[in-house]
């Protein structure tokens, strides 16, 4: 066994013990905790650099490399639960992924964060979600990878809640705790049933594994109680999970509101790493997605699976839907938050169509320019005082350059921009995927007015932020701040925006460098990626028809959004939106989401509070009650009884006792001690004795 | 070796009787010093035995010859399991009590009588002798929520007293007919529990007293529709008082359930299975949604042992090895955790604000003011709502894949109930500790400073989050004694099924 793979805990731990140390060690330690958190990711992206060069070039049997190190953990009903780790392509990806994007993220937040009082406890949690997420990464075990899955979800809660004196952070912290929870739930279970079906929750084992051969071969045969094969039963309870995790529709309430933390952790977790996680965990059980009957047979042209529909039916709404709602909103944050809704939708339905790495290929390019363009919306609200509406700014192409400069980069790979930009590369593979689809050609028309939608949105977004005139400064009435513990030093700032320090720019322009370079490892004529990743589809064919029909859709989505906001500025930020003005019924819909949160908030919410209340009243009233009424009943019994014994028993026997008083009394009468009385009573008993004897007899 | 912690509690109790009435310090001393042996004591104990699957016997002598009992203690692992969780709540209950200064010694002596009882009961394995001890433990905590209570203690008080003695009775009539019936079977009197769970008891006579030996001992578990005594009496207790009922006392219900009715009527186990099952899903889920609407902080916690309780029966009610060493975990686990949760609310929050409604705890900023409490209440809290890396989740765990195998169904509805312990989780930890308070300075600085956590506290929180911690992470140190005894011949009926 390769050294690295028994090794691979290591990069996890790292970041784990980076926390501990953080953890323990006093509060003005900032040095030491910031460069302990940076140096745990730094050494954890070397260790990945290791793994990644371990897997090229040695190959297992099926083609992939694949090594895995599993170990027990405790005994379960007469047979050990074993652990482990893997080390694959899959793996490897990630793991760069993560700890490079990672390692930016962190040294950017030196310098936006640098005024806040809680530096060290940031970098500790950061650190604790880092080691959650790189465990996700590399468990071998479905119960590993649920254990870290759940840290990671955790630290999300903490981070999101980190200015938790706001109560809007607070309460967005919740809601995503417990939104993803919910479909947490939905893993668990599918865990649960994987375990009773399969024995194992290790997914590679040598054969015996549950994502194996043989365990697919069991399971795909049985059928649960409504008529679907167990292996897609499991599929949709773990995808419940990744629904949750990745904010995918009808659990994507929660994201938006995530964008209450600190923009890094928006960056890193909401964005680049922890809602990827969720697209992860289907790529990681794609064999058990995927089995079919069919498939098992060796009959490629089946339908594919009904786990796989509906990954991919869920993507397609979602891509398309939270781009809608993205086009009407004004937080710059909240915007970015809703494309990476919508983009986690394209990854859903990559993999859905094309399998995993078309969505895996999406999933790393975006990861890194929505990190960049995170991380530029940091540097923007930084500059801009904390302010985060995008009416209020404006013109800032002249005082942030640098900024200006790397965010178009992103934007324009968010966007699609043809040829040059990564986002252009993996977005029309999902469409060209999608294309092919033998089920229906609605995912393939989703994803086209998706990816308008996105151009256009962006367009709005980036005309409105660095174009036009500065529009902030004067009317603070209305804005939303950031956090509150820095607005203490806004006020010795000028009011001016500015250009952040380079500790913030420098990852940009890494970032903005890997937005554009990442596209070219996954072309459709050199697919790099794609085939590492172990999938070989030689169809480059149709594939330029396909792409000039998507740089047109690209192109119209961009000058629209040109025209309708960079070619009008608006003057004042209270004007209303332009297509505010056309139809304001839909622009409300969209501005409120659809609704989603009211609804979830009359419904489910309502629904819930109602049972609490009602198990209150039935503990309060009911139960305690019954007690109450229980305890009346043997008081209000007591009182009869002694009722009874006063009046009844007592009186009987004080009867009787005065019966017999009495008697005694009458009695004692006679026993008065005076001889006369018993002289004078003996003297009449003798007459009256004297007199019987003498008359008595004769009769 | 184990029947010392028995001893040196009531030895305790004795000593404390005969201290001066007015040196608080010396009966604080004395208490913990007692805890500790005992603690010492039973995790030697623990270790020592060699092969957890075997009841091996301690003491055993005729007690009452003409009934068949005997003064008999004996341990297999279910038993070192609860004995260590004694020991380790006993502890932290006297540290979490260093603040008592009304009638301090009394206080402690009916404090390690009742931790006396309680090391009884999970050695006992005569009937008579457990049921003896059974009792034992009702009257101490009596005195204990009457005396040094808060929030309608009396009330409190007889309300648990009242419910105890129900539950004891109706086991005493179970255990009474078994004797009966055993002795015809058996062809001599018994109270042996290893003899006893060989006879055959006729389907007949199962049928009507599982249920009653079941529902007798459940009562003090907390089982959904009895489990009103525990929000009212916990909420009622002194701190250590509350620490001790979900620690170590709805233990007493659960194992009683185990290690006499279901070991004595496996037939009529395996017959009300089903409806036990379903009360306690009801209970985990109607626990939870109760807690969720609390203004109490106290309550919030009591309800969530409901909850967690109907973890426990839910793992009985599976019948298969790995629900019910699911059940025994999770008694470990609920066993330290509302101990913690407990200790939080009872002693670091109301001994210090004097208020446990959230409304007026909103205002003050604690995470400001204790720090300590807080992130105190934010692990307990991690770890009672069944994030893997504590006990919690791996009890859990198990429960719920032994659950999956009996009754599916009661597994996917039990993941409602583990959504909405977030959910009150998280509100309790918001509202108490981390809503901004208006006039946090207060609370800080100036006249109205709270007095910071001591060190006694500090010590038992780090012991109790530290122990469900080495259980989450490496759980078998205790798996490795529950899971044997459950393939050895006390269970087999139970679990093989279909003996007769």
């Amino acid at each position: 066994m390769n050294w690295i793979v028994q090794y691979l805990w290591l990069i996890p731990a790292l970041p784990l013990v980076a926390a501990g140390i953080i953890a323990v060690s006093k509060q003005p330690h900032r040095k030491l905790a910031a460069s302990l958190a940076i140096g745990s990711m730094g050494l954890g992206f070397v260790l990945s650099l290791m793994a990644f060069l371990a897997t090229l070039g040695h190959h297992g049997e099926h083609g992939q490399f694949r090594e895995v190190y599993n170990f027990n953990w405790l005994q379960f009903g007469g047979q050990w639960l074993q652990l482990g780790w893997v080390l694959d392509p899959l793996t490897a990806v990630m793991l760069m992924m993560v700890t490079f994007v990672g390692s930016l993220i962190f040294i950017f937040s030196i310098g936006y964060m640098a005024h806040d009082q809680n530096f060290t406890r940031f970098f500790c949690f950061l650190s604790l979600f880092a080691a959650g997420m790189l465990g996700v990464v590399i468990a071998n075990s479905l119960l590993l990878l649920f254990i870290s899955w759940e840290l990671v979800g955790l630290t999300s809660y903490l981070l999101i809640g980190f200015w938790y004196h706001k109560p809007s952070a607070a309460a967005a912290a919740k809601k995503a705790f417990i939104t993803t929870r919910i479909g947490d739930m939905g893993l668990l279970l599918g865990m649960v049933w994987l375990y009773a079906q399969s024995g194992t929750l290790l997914f590679y084992d040598g054969g015996k594994g549950c994502l194996e051969n043989d365990a697919l071969v069991r399971m795909v045969a049985q059928t649960a109680a409504t008529g679907m094969a167990v292996t897609t039963a499991i599929g949709l309870l773990i995808f419940l999970g990744a629904v949750g995790k990745s904010g995918q529709l009808p659990l994507h309430v929660w994201l938006p509101d995530a964008m209450e933390g600190p923009t890094p952790v928006s960056a890193l977790i909401h964005a680049a790493t922890m809602v990827a996680a969720g697209v992860f965990l289907v790529a990681r059980v794609f064999p058990l997605m995927e089995v079919t009957l069919d498939s098992l047979a060796g009959n490629a042209d089946g339908l594919p699976s009904t786990a796989l529909q509906v990954v991919t039916w869920v993507g397609a709404l979602t891509a398309f839907f939270a781009a809608t709602i993205a086009v009407a909103q004004n937080d710059i944050k909240r915007i970015l938050a809703y494309s990476t809704v919508s983009q986690l939708g394209y990854m859903m339905m990559g993999l859905g169509v094309g399998g995993v790495a078309i969505g895996m290929f999406h999933l790393i390019t975006h990861a890194f320019f929505k990190a960049l363009l995170f991380l530029g919306s940091a540097s923007v609200i930084h500059g801009c005082h904390e302010h985060q509406d995008i009416r209020f700014m404006g013109g800032l192409k002249k005082f942030m350059p640098v900024t200006f400069l790397t965010y178009a980069i992103g934007m324009l790979a968010l966007a699609g921009f043809p040829l040059f930009f990564s986002g252009f590369w993996s977005k029309d593979e999902i469409l060209h995927a999608a294309h092919g689809w033998s089920v229906s050609h609605w995912p393939f028309y989703l994803g086209c007015a998706g990816a308008l939608l996105t151009a256009f949105y962006m367009t709005r977004q980036v005309a409105l932020v660095f174009f036009g005139s500065y529009r902030g400064g004067h009317s603070h009435s209305s804005h939303r701040s950031g956090s509150d513990l820095k607005s203490a030093d806004t006020s010795a700032h000028s009011k001016e925006p500015h250009e952040s320090p380079a500790v913030m720019t420098v990852p940009l322009i890494v970032l903005a460098a890997c937005a554009v370079l990442l596209g070219f490892l996954g072309t459709p004529w050199w697919p790099a990626f794609q085939g590492y990743l172990g999938q070989h589809h030689g169809s480059a064919g149709g594939v330029v028809p396909l792409m000039v029909g998507s740089t047109l859709i690209v192109f119209a989505g961009l000058g629209l959004g040109w025209w309708l906001y960079a070619k009008r500025q608006r003057k004042t930020a209270d004007e209303p939106d332009v297509l505010e003005v056309v139809r304001p019924d839909i622009f409300a819909l969209l501005r409120n989401k659809y609704f989603f949160d009211e609804a979830y908030e009359k419904t489910v919410i309502a629904l819930h509070a109602w049972f609490a209340r009602a198990c209150d009243f039935l503990d309060r009233w009911v139960w305690g009650g019954a007690v109450m009424l229980v305890s009346a009943i043997t008081v209000g019994l007591s009182w009869l009884y002694r009722a009874t014994d006063e009046f009844v028993v007592n009186l009987g026997f004080d009867a009787g006792c005065k019966g017999i008083r009495q008697g005694g009394d009458g009695l004692s009468k006679l026993h008065t001690g005076r001889v006369q009385n018993y002289l004078r009573v003996i003297g009449v008993a003798l007459v009256v004795l004297i007199l019987f004897l003498v008359w008595g007899r004769k009769a | 070796m184990l029947a010392w912690t028995i001893y040196i509690s009531f030895l305790g109790v004795l000593v404390l009787m005969l201290l001066p009435r007015d040196d608080a310090r010396l009966a604080r001393i004395t208490a913990l010093t007692t805890a500790v042996a005992g603690l010492i004591v039973a995790l030697m104990g623990s270790f020592q035995q060699a092969n957890p699957a075997e009841i091996v016997t301690i003491t055993k002598c005729a007690w009452i010859p003409t009934l068949g009992a005997s003064y008999y203690l004996a341990a297999d692992g279910i038993s070192l399991t609860l004995v260590v969780l004694t020991g380790l709540a006993a502890v932290a209950g006297i540290l979490f009590s260093w603040n008592i200064e009304k009638r301090t010694k009394e206080f402690f002596a009916f404090y390690l009588a009742l931790i006396g009882g309680v090391y009884g009961v999970f050695l006992s394995f005569d009937l008579l002798l457990l049921f003896v001890f059974y009792e034992l433990t009702i009257i101490p905590k009596y005195f204990l929520i009457a005396r040094w209570g808060s929030t309608r203690k009396e009330y409190g008080a007889m309300k648990l007293a009242l419910y105890s003695f129900i539950g004891s009775h109706l086991v005493l009539i179970g255990l009474v007919a078994t004797w009966a019936v055993a002795r015809t079977s058996l062809g001599h009197a018994s109270l042996d529990l290893k003899e006893l769970a060989q006879a055959t008891l006729p389907l007949e006579f199962q049928k009507w007293a599982f249920p009653l030996t079941f529902v007798g001992f459940a009562i003090l578990a907390g089982m959904w529709p009895f489990h009103t005594w525990a929000p009212t009496g916990h909420v009622a207790a002194p701190t250590a008082g509350s620490m001790l009922l979900a620690g170590v006392v709805m233990k007493l219900g659960a194992y009683g359930c185990l290690r006499v009715a279901m070991v004595l009527f496996p037939e009529g186990a395996r017959m009300w299975s089903g409806t036990i099952a379903v009360l306690a899903v009801i209970g985990i889920i109607y626990g939870a949604g109760v807690a969720l609407v609390q203004k109490d902080f106290k309550f919030v916690i009591g309800y969530s042992s409901v909850s967690h309780m109907g973890f426990v029966l839910l793992g009985l009610a599976t019948l298969n090895t790995v629900g019910l060493s699911g059940a025994v975990l999770q008694m470990f686990s609920h066993g330290i955790i509302a101990g913690l949760l407990f200790a939080v609310v009872g002693r670091m929050v109301y001994d210090r604000t004097h208020t446990r409604d959230f409304g007026e705890l909103e205002g003050m900023g604690l995470s400001r003011a204790l720090p300590f409490a807080g992130v105190t209440f934010v692990l307990a809290g991690i770890a009672s709502m069944g994030l893997p890396g504590f006990s919690g989740f791996v009890a859990e765990l198990q429960v719920l894949m032994g659950a999956w195998k009996a009754f599916p169904v009661a597994a996917v509805v039990t993941g409602i109930g583990i959504v909405v312990g977030v959910a009150y989780t998280l509100r309790a930890v918001q509202k108490a500790f981390y809503a901004d308070g208006a006039d946090r300075t207060n609370m800080t600085h100036g006249a109205h400073a709270l007095e910071p956590i001591s060190i006694p506290e500090r010590l038992a929180a780090v012991m109790l989050i530290g122990v469900s911690l080495v259980v989450g992470l490496y759980p078998s140190v205790l798996l490795n004694w529950i899971e044997p005894c459950l393939s050895s011949p006390l269970f087999e009926r139970l679990l093989k099924g279909g003996a007769l």
